[in-house]
């Protein structure tokens, strides 16, 4: 099918044309309440890299966005579609919570890696039981990590309100940690170094989703697993003719997937909020959705996609301050439009250029 | 005589619960025939509930307000045809597209027209589908038993309600007793077969996903202008998830979706009735295993350990003449 298109058409243009076409029409909206579209995207962009302190709210947005995009990125290299990230990553802030209470008071470097493992250990859980269902009895992941999605909402609300709330207190959330237990924000080491980073909540952890893009190439392109998980993804018949059990390779893939999105747990509990309470993933696991498609499911792509969306959330926090007609649901519009765009019509302009290649290279032949 | 007035309660309200689902359930259903898979109810109903309350707020006519919300229904059901069935682009990315662009757009615009939040203004009853009182209910409100289920059963429900019962035998009629339900089943089984007879297989499936538009323009209708006074963000809640998985209990079955329908409504109610109450014995009953319930039967049911739930065979597939 892009037997006909050179790679740059193929990974570079018709992305580039079909995100251009999701802002465009996001812009339609935006005329439709009655402001003009340039202004809204002068203030978007100086509210996101303006100063230093919305360069790192970018950031932090966007390291929730990279784990996601990673995870989303993963399983659709197996065939697989998980849209439960935000249910994982759930489940995966109570190992986090878990974890730093238990330990609270300790030293951050001591308490991290004990609740990295926990993050992806129960959220890999999460992702497992949807993994195995569709391995083994053949029901469908998109229902089950739907399905799984709001398990993990009503089994969270019970256990902050019933379980987990210090006692006398109304607000369904647990006790915050001690300051010595924190992931440390990258504003203790920035801002003395001469770039103010003001009050971002940008922490280590996006050391952590930078090593993790490496390691996703590294897995995807450069591991024999990497290979197996590409040929179930492309064709699991062939796979099975090849000596690779695609049910198991389900199975992996959805492990791997759910350990990313759980990092997102990493970065809003520990490194940020040091607390749990209800929707601290604050609909990250589905921004990831987008920015896999958008990011063509190529860590490189990811990271970009995810930095664009990062500016998105930041610059329209800012937007909604300045024009409070656009609130931050204007986020969640475009994330539909690049949705739709660079996803289910991501073909719509293929047989147009196709064409358009072909004539050009008859003329040049 | 108490506890029998407290159970047409809690029937009541099972029957009001269930008709957003039903309305979302049967749409689904066509969709879903017809080869196509919807994931994009939720997103299609809240578009609707919303177009629902915008336009009875500004016309002050409850009926405006439900055309206006068919029509964004249908609207979206043909942004989802678009990419699934003319660009065969995959349905799920595209429901889920559908959901978000319907969460942002609603919470938007409602906030920038209304500025009341995000909700639409508080409609008077006259812009509303208001509970309809059947003949001699009140004279036959005091036969023991009988007359109380009619005059607050069957009586005492609003005109979307009653379409949405009337809605099943029509779509169970359509389905199984018309030239368009037989060719409607066939092209979600086996497309090549319906092209091989001389049928657009596109034209089956646009016309099954129009039909899912106006049933999701019903439901959104139902939540925003019979069961409340208006449009609230996020209005929905999950009630197009829930639909979807109470079709999959109904494997794709008319009748049977509605009594997985009256089953969630009535694990809602039962949820609602229970909250803060102790049972003997038990205890206080968490109301959130009440609503996790239906989400851990489906997944139970999906798994084959209660029955199996088999899609139509051609659902999520593509159809391109080339094999």
């Amino acid at each position: 099918m892009n037997g006909q298109l050179p790679r740059w058409v193929d990974y570079g243009l018709i992305p580039l044309i079909n995100v251009t076409i999701a802002f465009f029409v996001a812009g339609l909206v935006v005329i439709a309440i009655g402001e003009n579209p340039l202004d809204v995207v002068r203030i978007m962009l100086r509210g996101a890299l303006g100063y230093g302190e919305g360069v790192g709210f970018t950031l932090y947005y966007a390291t929730d966005f990279i784990f996601a995009g990673l995870a989303v990125a993963v399983a659709f290299h197996a065939g697989l579609f998980n849209i439960g990230g935000e249910g994982q990553a759930t489940i995966a802030g109570l190992g986090v919570a878990l974890v730093c209470l238990a330990l609270n008071g300790q030293p951050w470097w001591l308490v991290a890696p004990l609740a990295i493992v926990a993050a992806m250990v129960f959220s890999a859980a999460w992702a497992y039981v949807p993994g195995a269902l569709q391995a083994y009895r053949g029901s469908h992941i998109v229902i089950n990590t739907i399905m799984f999605n709001f398990i993990a909402t009503s089994a969270m609300v019970y256990l902050l309100t019933h379980v987990l709330k210090p006692m006398g207190q109304m607000a369904p959330e647990t006790r915050t940690f001690d300051v010595a237990t924190r992931l440390p924000f990258m504003k203790d080491y920035i801002t003395p170094l001469g770039y103010d980073l003001g009050q971002s909540p940008l922490n280590l952890s996006i050391l952590i989703a930078a090593a993790a893009c490496v390691l996703v190439y590294l897995l995807i392109w450069r591991t024999r697993l990497g290979y197996a998980l590409r040929t179930v993804g492309t064709n699991p018949t062939a796979a099975l003719y090849a000596g690779i059990d695609p049910k198991r390779i389900t199975v992996i893939a959805m492990i791997i997937s759910g350990a990313l999105v759980g990092l997102i747990a990493i970065n809003e509990v520990m490194g940020t909020h040091h607390r749990l309470f209800l929707g601290f993933t604050g609909g990250a696991g589905f921004v990831g959705i987008a920015v896999a498609l958008m990011g063509r499911s190529h860590p490189i792509g990811i990271a970009l996609a995810a930095l664009l969306f990062g500016m998105l959330y930041q610059g329209g926090a800012e937007l909604a301050f300045e024009k409070p007609t656009i609130t931050r649901d204007m986020i969640v519009a475009i994330q539909g439009l690049v949705i739709l765009f660079a996803g289910a019509l991501e073909h719509m302009f293929r047989p147009a250029l196709e064409r358009m290649f072909i004539t050009a290279r008859a003329a040049t032949a | 005589m108490e506890l029998f007035d407290q159970l047409i309660n809690v029937l009541a309200s099972t029957i009001r619960l269930s008709v957003p689902l039903l309305f979302a359930c049967l749409a689904g259903l066509y969709s879903e025939r017809s080869g196509v898979v919807d994931i994009g109810l939720e997103g299609k109903m809240l578009g609707a509930a919303f177009a629902a309350g915008a336009v009875a707020a500004v016309t002050g006519s409850a009926w405006a307000g439900l055309g206006a919300a068919i029509a964004i229904g249908v609207a979206l059901s043909l942004v989802h045809g678009f990419a699934s069935i003319t660009h065969r682009g995959n349905q799920i990315v595209s429901g889920v597209a559908i959901n978000f662009l319907a969460l942002g757009v609603t919470a938007l615009l409602g906030q920038a027209w209304f500025n009341e939040g995000g909700r639409t203004p508080q409609l008077p009853g006259s812009a509303r589908f208001l509970d309809v009182t059947l003949p001699f209910a009140d004279s036959l409100r005091d036969v023991p038993f009988l007359g109380s289920i009619y005059a607050n059963l069957i009586s005492n429900q609003s005109i979307p309600t009653y379409a949405a019962f009337a809605a099943v035998p029509l779509t169970w009629y359509v389905l199984y007793r018309t030239r368009f339900g037989l060719r409607l089943r066939a092209v979600g089984e086996n497309p090549h077969a319906v092209d091989t007879a001389g049928i657009s297989v596109a034209r089956l499936r646009y016309a099954a996903v129009i039909i899912c538009g106006i049933l999701c323009g019903f439901g959104g209708a139902y939540l925003a202008i019979a069961q409340s006074a208006g449009f609230l963000n996020e209005m929905t809640a999950g009630k197009g998830f829930i639909a979807l998985a109470a079709l999959i209990f109904a494997k794709w079955r008319p009748v049977p979706a509605m009594w997985a329908c009256l089953l969630f409504g009535l694990l809602d109610a039962v949820a609602l009735r229970l909250q803060g109450t102790v049972v003997p014995g038990i205890g206080e009953i968490p109301v959130q295993v009440f609503q996790a319930l239906p989400y851990i039967l489906t997944v139970v049911l999906l798994a084959g350990f209660i029955g199996k739930a088999i899609p139509p065979k051609a659902d999520g597939i593509p159809y391109s003449k080339d094999r």
